[in-house]
């Protein structure tokens, strides 16, 4: 509709803007460039700060103007800062949430999207709105009923609370593996069908193995998730031993706010492993999300 | 209970059809019965992690309760209190003000770089990474992160406006400053805004932007005529998500502010998270997640009517 209205005045310039086309895209080019460029400078500064800071001595952290390569790099200040306190045993913990809670979303979802995509059954659009209007829902509302229910259970400093629910599936996830599975093809769930499988032989040997793209692009979100969740760990967990990589910092900050270079050194180690994750995973992670058309 | 006799009892002349018949009946129900065995865990989940708690935090919210004796019935006290509250309102200022200047602004930026990274340039997937990347990484690392950037002494961001001869103010530790450098800290994590209007770029069909061109239409009138049209459901999609989640902004007056200085950066679930577990008003805090929780609904509800008049469906509507 909005495309016709204005067809006619194209048409008309066309032929005059034809043969200014080509010299009118330099300008255009050497803009994107610059924009890409300096954007990317302005992301980057705060982590090669980060990096930086992480390397001077306790008296270079504070001097002016700042050294932005520190010489001689305090290499020293990683296991200085990391065994300050038990950081290793923040990871372990924050690896094996991490762990436990994408297995539970991949298990889960991917079953409850397959059945929300392909079997019909009575009340199946009801419950998937109803389902995608959990969405809305504030963590808030659920935080104190939850708190209560998993202190009952005597769940607190464990980390079920934490990686129990993630077994129960995900709205954001069921939408989206939900909208990769209606782009499959029919024909080759037809096909499986006529060979006898199941709906559970289907799902496994016929959907999931051209599903790889979604499932890396649920693993990434997830992974990243428990990653950066601050929340949930600090209601959960009070015993230090049990501490994520998230909690361990905020403690830090609090008993010695004042070394820089220590807490960038652990924020910078806290950091790369989901940064590393996204580099070697972004062609699958973007390919997942274009192909699961994202949007309303 | 005579219909059900009739039809099973059918004498063999007709017998091929119907069993074939009763064949395709039964598939579809068996189909339908693993419907509802598969979605078991989403229901068992939704019944008791969001329904169950959210119907007792709706009770809780007509209580006094302090977690330890037994809760006491209010009626609408709490909500009453809330009303006369000024931190109640000082914390709906500041995330409403949060929430208007940072998603518009993060909305205007992603698409901005999914736009020039949807271009044809050399070192695509390296721009990609590095506009990602940052939101790859949220929470507390990127917190403290940020904290020692805006340092008033020896921050990065004051180094460099001295540089340029400006006094950098005081950002953090500046109750007027303090929110706005956290607005302009959302604007670096918006990778996942970004990835989503990239995917959504990266469907507009290239015949229709190649008709335009062929019709003579510039950058700015292909991306004006044909490509923010069909844009406008990821537009739509990005905003309520945006909405919903800076509403819901929690890690950084935790971390970074304590809420201060002089309340300037009360996040509402802040506030509330410190009504529940520091002061241990259970009852309260409830009653301030369910109008959060409306007020959410309420913003949500305003977008999605609105959105038949600036939003535009590829093949209908």
């Amino acid at each position: 509709m909005i495309t016709r209205s204005s067809a006619q005045r194209r048409v008309e310039a066309a032929t005059r803007t034809r043969s200014r086309i080509k010299w009118r895209r330099l300008p255009a080019q050497v803009l994107t460039y610059t924009v890409l460029i300096v954007g990317s400078l302005v992301m980057l500064m705060p982590l090669f700060w980060m990096a930086s800071s992480s390397l001077k001595s306790n008296y270079d952290v504070f001097t002016f103007p700042p050294v932005w390569i520190p010489q001689p790099p305090q290499w020293a200040n990683y296991p200085a800062a990391l065994t300050f306190l038990p950081f290793f045993d923040f990871f372990k913990n924050t690896m094996f949430i991490a762990v436990s809670t994408t297995i539970g979303s991949l298990l889960s979802n991917t079953l409850v999207a397959y059945a929300f995509a392909r079997l019909e059954a009575k009340g199946r659009e009801v419950l998937f709105y109803l389902a995608l209007s959990t969405l809305m829902l504030p963590y808030a509302v659920v935080m104190i009923p939850q708190f209560v229910i998993f202190s009952k259970l005597g769940w607190v400093n464990t980390f079920a609370p934490l990686v129990v629910p993630s077994f129960f599936g995900n709205p954001f996830y069921i939408f989206l593996l939900r909208q990769f599975f209606l782009g499959i093809p029919r024909e080759l769930e037809d096909a499986a069908a006529l060979d006898g499988a199941g709906v559970l032989q289907t799902i496994f040997r016929v959907i999931l193995p051209v599903s790889v793209p979604a499932l890396v692009t649920v693993v990434i979100f997830q992974i990243q998730m428990t990653w950066n969740d601050f929340l949930g760990p600090l209601l959960y967990l009070s015993k230090e031993s049990l501490f994520t990589v998230s909690l361990g910092l905020q403690y830090f900050l609090g008993e010695d706010g004042g070394a820089w270079h220590w807490l960038m050194a652990v924020s910078t180690v806290a950091i790369v492993p989901v940064m590393l994750m996204f580099f070697f995973a972004q062609r699958l992670f973007i390919r997942g999300i274009v192909m699961t058309g994202l949007k309303g | 209970m005579a219909v059900p006799t009739t039809t099973s009892g059918r004498p063999a002349t007709g017998g091929t059809r119907a069993i074939t018949r009763r064949r395709g009946r039964t598939l579809q129900q068996q189909r339908a019965r693993m419907f509802y065995i598969l979605i078991l865990p989403w229901l068992i989940g939704f019944v008791l992690f969001v329904l169950g708690p959210m119907l007792f935090s709706l009770w809780l919210s007509f209580n006094r309760w302090n977690l330890l004796n037994l809760p006491v019935a209010i009626g609408f006290e709490n909500y009453v209190r809330m009303a006369h509250d000024a931190l109640f309102w000082q914390s709906l200022k500041v995330t409403t003000i949060y929430a208007f200047a940072s998603v518009p602004l993060g909305l205007a930026f992603a698409l901005l770089l999914a736009i020039l990274l949807n271009q044809r340039v050399r070192g695509l997937a390296i721009f990609r990474t590095i506009f990602y990347l940052p939101s790859v990484a949220s929470g507390v690392a990127v917190a403290v992160l940020f904290l020692w950037i805006f340092n008033p002494q020896f921050g990065l961001v004051n180094n460099l406006l001295s540089y340029l001869g400006i006094p950098g103010p005081g950002w953090l530790a500046s109750a007027d400053w303090a929110l706005p450098t956290l607005i302009i800290m959302s604007l670096w994590s918006t990778g996942g805004t970004m990835i989503i209007f990239l995917a959504g770029l990266q469907n507009v069909p290239a015949e229709l932007l190649e008709a335009a061109s062929l019709d003579g239409a510039g950058n700015l009138k292909r991306f004006r005529y044909v490509t923010l049209p069909l844009l406008t459901p990821t537009i739509l999609f990005n905003l309520v998500l945006l909405i919903i989640n800076q509403f819901q902004t929690f890690t950084q007056a935790y971390t970074m502010t304590n809420g201060g200085p002089l309340y300037s950066t009360l996040f509402y679930v802040y506030y509330l998270y410190q009504n529940a577990f520091a002061f241990l008003n259970m009852g309260y805090a409830a009653a301030l997640a369910w109008v959060l929780f409306t007020i959410v609904l309420v913003l949500t509800v305003i977008v999605l009517r609105t959105s038949d008049r600036w939003v535009f469906y590829q093949g209908g509507g």
